[in-house]
């Protein structure tokens, strides 16, 4: 196809694209092709979308044809990187890091006939993007309670990632629940400045180990902080991201300081989503599911947890699950007194995706 | 006894280990760059060196000989860089940039299948009774074995230069490599052994990474320490003394700040994390200006190729 | 026994041949590395090589983009390469490629959302003097306390990525964009976009700026005084004093030029191509362009065709990986092949290989 041609089938794809929402007819066949950030061997972020991508291989078999483009800059190459797929012949492109969004808009403009999914971001320029994220935050209050009972110490540490949002909300729901069972808990926050740096994770674990901190939960991808947790005995932490259950014994036997964790798994969203083309109900959607969809699962919570912790965390698991139950529910206060939430009130989806505050009882500054 | 809340004992302890892969390969590097080389490829060495070692100590279930593999392997990788530098003539900045480019994917593709495995555990020295003394066991005396030869090594590396024949050929080929020729000495080879000694170093940190400092295999595990261990030559003014206090400096910084953090001290987290590199560039300042002017003794033929023309 | 011989003066039949024979010795052990892992050597070379030029599906949006890669790494590689020849060594410029980023994208931020024709040259110019300024850096510290540059240069990218995270999430984020990191996005905004000029072609305003360099450089080295005590200095420093060449100012000189051409690929960048600050807005521009310098034989028009062989590199890597599932690793090893083997043969044109008999009469 040449360029004219292309951008003759373009404009006439963006008449449609317009006109109606998705095309109403099935597909025999998807190509489903996925944008990620790191190598597919890290372990965390880019490992749990892979195993999306393999997850939608073996629920769709000849169906589906996939493709994958690991290690893409955000910035400059996304856009290109993003078109070339596009020529390609994909069908539907999951772009799965935020700094994607401005290029996934610009190139589902040009291509009005793929569909375009982008991860944890909040721009649907056009009729074939959707957005998706998932509710970390439901995990972490699950952990937050489980931390609040298991340490000695009253200290957890959390190591964060950059101050955003979502790392904010993780914070925030990891104290409320650890509090709500241990009201003589604090929690110390270091910011790492970075999603993957082995060592220096492995530093900022040591550094709140050190404080005395006996709990550690992490907002950064490797399992550089559970490997620094295990040579402290006593000291505990979560899986992040993807279970980490290697964490979970000792070489030598002795149980391990991973005690549960927070698995992204997208999975479900992927399948969902390649089956919807298939079957022609595809449209434009903002998801942002979490325990209940199935994206966000708390990993096997471990034998070093007392069995009623396990039964409370479990239960109050079910209960976000069945939505009986918010995990930001009022009365809740900022950080400076000020109300936030009134009694019964819930947070609402824009408060936060907004975060930049802590909750009440929590010191330091957000860094910004 | 604290200082805003951070036990200085403690510190001083996880600097110890923090710093030891930038001082190993900042040490190899110093022998390489003495010797009149620069190899700007410690990152991909230390990489190679540290998945290398991850799957020597996975399959052979033994540390020890996974920090030999992780040397093997990463002198094995210098080995291109001598052929194409040494032999080849070819120019040894690009050459050292191709290196760090080649040994991250080579190490990446290497890795495959030891995602996710934990490598058999580095011992600590037993010490007995001198882990106990209070505060001094705690800094000195409760480190694994790894720990303590990258100290001796820093002795090892300073004896030689100074003292032995080996480390005056060593320099007078770094200093001038036509007057070492004319000597008699045979350039190429003792460079080539001086940069298969530099990947050596650098492969022993990377190992150092993946087997006790992570212990895990991840892709692009180093995350720059590589660059680091180059900064530090430099710094260190092509000292072994001063490598030590560099390596221990920098990684000291990048602790404390971590430490500040968990202590809840109040400061400026965004520029906390340019702190290291700020405060490095200070000393270096000071060092090289006024009286340290002398003391800047880089190795007179640095980077410049040698060729016997008779 | 095999002797080298060093040519009077390079061989111009080898300078051509060698980049050839280069590309043919890494298509072979390429092609060895691509069989082991399990993928179809030809189709991998063909992808890499072929596709980004010639394919029916790509090569009419990847050939332009060619110029829109290669645009940056020319523009940075070709003030560096000026350093390089007098033996200055720059190696920071992926700060300075951010810093000029950072200082424009504020210029122009700053005066957001007005519309104005004037904007975006007042970016240009903010962002060339950001990467000037913290390429004096070290041209300072190198004139007044002769501090080595090296270090300080490449310390200072540290320092511009910390920069660049906090400006990301703090003073230049989109107020707009709900807390989320990032700029607003400045191809976006008509005041500051850096689009193609005439479309089709990749040509922005960067790749223009780029092939200005190569021309000027060119000029400066063959023409102009100071081309001279630049190449001067490097080849014979001693000469040089003699020559009346001040060194203090051919430092200051060579570390803001490269600064400034870096932060002006910054700029363009941010404003075309990347689009917006982002906190890994920076994606190693700085340090390819470094290898950029040194396949281009610190020459100009060299400089120029290496920039594009490492855009087509890049570009048929990234088709590789997309059709034929290499991993992204196997790319990064195949590009550390191919420089070894252009810097392996370039042997070839400053030396003349002897086969001397048993008895060394040559």
């Amino acid at each position: 196809m040449n360029r004219r041609t292309l951008l003759a089938t373009a404009a006439l794809g963006l008449g449609l694209g317009l006109g109606g929402a998705a095309s109403a007819q099935g597909m025999d066949k998807v190509k489903a092709c996925f944008v990620y950030v790191g190598p597919v061997g890290d372990g965390g972020w880019t490992y749990q979308h892979h195993q999306g991508l393999l997850a939608v291989e073996a629920e769709f078999g000849d169906r589906v044809e996939t493709a994958y483009q690991e290690s893409v800059p955000e910035g400059a190459d996304a856009e290109r990187v993003l078109t070339q797929m596009a020529l390609s012949g994909c069908n539907i492109i999951f772009t799965t890091s935020f700094g994607y969004m401005d290029a996934t808009n610009n190139v589902a403009a040009k291509f009005p006939d793929i569909k375009f999914e982008h991860a944890t971001g909040y721009k649907r320029e056009h009729p074939n993007v959707s957005i998706y994220n998932a509710r970390f935050y439901e995990g972490r209050a699950v952990t937050g309670l489980i931390a609040g009972h298991m340490t000695k110490s009253n200290k957890i540490g959390y190591i964060g990632s950059f101050p955003i949002p979502e790392v904010v909300q993780g914070i925030n729901a990891t104290y409320l629940h650890a509090k709500k069972v241990n009201p003589d808990v604090s929690i110390s926050v270091v910011w790492a400045y970075t999603w993957f740096d082995p060592a220096k994770e492995a530093d900022a674990a040591k550094a709140l180990i050190e404080q005395g901190v006996d709990v550690i939960v992490q907002h950064t991808d490797s399992t550089a902080p559970l490997a620094e947790a295990a040579k402290t005995p006593g000291v505990i932490g979560f899986g992040q991201a993807s279970d980490m259950s290697e964490y979970k014994t000792n070489p030598d036997g002795t149980p391990g300081p991973r005690v549960s964790s927070i698995i992204d798994e997208w999975s479900p969203y992927y399948i969902k989503r390649v089956g919807a083309l298939l079957d022609g109900t595809w449209e434009s959607i903002d998801s942002w599911e979490g325990i209940a969809a199935g994206e966000v699962v708390i990993g096997e919570i471990t034998e070093a947890v007392p069995a009623e912790v396990k039964a409370e965390a479990e239960a109050l698991r079910d209960a976000i699950a069945d939505g009986s139950y918010h995990p930001f529910t009022g009365p809740l206060n900022k950080q400076d007194g000020s109300a936030w939430l009134a009694e019964g009130e819930t947070a609402s989806d824009g408060d936060l995706l907004g975060m930049k505050f802590y909750v009440e009882g929590i010191s330091g500054d957000i860094p910004n | 006894m604290d200082f805003g809340g951070i036990n200085p004992a403690v510190l001083i302890a996880s600097l110890m280990v923090a710093s030891v892969p930038i001082l190993l390969a900042a040490l190899g590097e110093l022998v390489v760059e003495k010797a009149g080389v620069l190899n700007l490829g410690v990152e991909g060495m230390m990489i190679m060196g540290a998945v290398c070692g991850f799957i020597t100590a996975v399959t052979t279930g033994s540390p020890l000989l996974g920090f030999l593999g992780g040397a093997l392997g990463a002198a094995v990788l210098s080995l291109i860089f001598a052929l194409l530098t040494q032999v080849l003539l070819a120019n040894q900045v690009a050459t050292g940039l191709a290196l760090t480019l080649f040994g991250l994917g080579l190490s990446s593709l290497l890795g495959q299948g030891y995602v996710g495995i934990k490598p058999p555990a580095t011992g600590v020295v037993p010490l007995g009774p001198l882990a106990d003394i209070p505060g001094l066991g705690r800094i000195l005396f409760r480190h694994d074995w790894m720990v303590y030869a990258s100290i001796a090594m820093v002795a090892a590396v300073w004896a030689v230069l100074r003292f032995t024949r080996m480390g005056l050929i060593l320099r007078a080929v770094g200093e001038s490599a036509d007057a070492a020729h004319a000597l008699g000495y045979k350039v190429t080879r003792i460079r080539i052994m001086a940069i298969l000694f530099g990947g050596a170093m650098a492969g022993l940190g990377g190992a150092y990474v993946s087997l006790v400092r992570v212990p895990q295999w991840t892709d692009g595990i180093t995350a720059g320490a590589g660059w680091i261990a180059l900064a530090i030559v430099v710094f260190a003014s092509w000292r072994p003394g001063r490598v030590l206090i560099g390596a221990y400096l920098f990684g000291g910084i990048t602790v404390l700040q971590l430490n500040l953090q968990a202590a809840g001290a109040r400061i400026p987290v965004e520029y906390l994390s340019m702190s290291p590199y700020l405060i490095t560039i200070l000393v270096l300042v000071i060092m090289s200006s006024g009286k340290g002017r002398a003391s800047l003794n880089a190795p007179a033929s640095l980077g410049r190729n040698f060729h016997a023309s008779r | 026994m095999i002797r080298l011989e060093k040519r009077p003066s390079p061989s111009r039949f080898w300078q051509v041949a060698t980049p050839v024979l280069a590309v043919i010795l890494t298509m072979i052990a390429g092609g060895i590395m691509f069989a082991l892992l399990g993928k179809d050597p030809v189709a991998a070379i063909r992808t890499i090589f072929w596709d980004p030029l010639f394919h029916p599906q790509f090569a009419d949006y990847s050939r332009p983009q060619l110029l829109v890669k290669a645009g940056p790494l020319i523009l940075i590689a070709v003030g560096l390469s000026l350093g390089f020849r007098a033996g200055i060594w720059n190696i920071g410029a992926e700060g300075q490629y951010i810093m000029g980023a950072i200082c424009g994208a504020a210029a122009g931020l700053a005066l957001y959302p007005a519309d104005s024709r004037l904007i975006f040259p007042l970016m240009v110019i903010a962002g060339g003097l950001g990467g000037w300024a913290w390429g004096m850096i070290p041209a300072i510290l190198k004139t007044r306390f002769n501090t080595n540059e090296i270090l300080v240069s490449l310390l200072l990218v540290y320092v511009a990525q910390s920069l660049l995270a906090s400006m990301a999430l703090g003073r230049l984020r989109n107020p707009e964009g709900g807390g989320f990191p990032g700029s607003r996005n400045l191809s976006r905004w008509e005041s500051s976009a850096n689009p193609e000029l005439i479309a089709g072609t990749g040509m922005h305003w960067g790749v223009v700026a780029a092939f200005i360099a190569v021309i000027a450089a060119y000029i400066l080295l063959q023409r102009h005084i100071l081309g001279f005590q630049i190449k001067l200095a490097g080849q014979a420093p001693r000469a040089a004093r003699f020559a009346g060449v001040n060194p203090a100012r051919l430092v200051v000189l060579c570390l803001g030029i490269s600064g400034m051409l870096a932060g002006l690929a910054g700029l363009f960048e941010v404003t075309g191509p990347a689009g917006q600050i982002s906190i890994d807005f920076n994606s190693g521009y700085g340090f390819t362009a470094i290898i950029v310098a040194f396949l281009g034989r610190l020459n100009p028009l060299g400089i120029l065709l290496a920039g594009l062989l490492m855009a087509l590199t890049y570009i048929g890597g990234e088709l590789a990986q997309l059709m034929l599932g290499l991993p992204a690793a196997a790319i990064q090893a195949f590009q550390g092949m191919l420089l070894f083997f252009l810097l392996a043969v370039d042997l070839l044109s400053n030396y003349r290989i002897r086969i001397a008999g048993p008895a060394g009469v040559a």
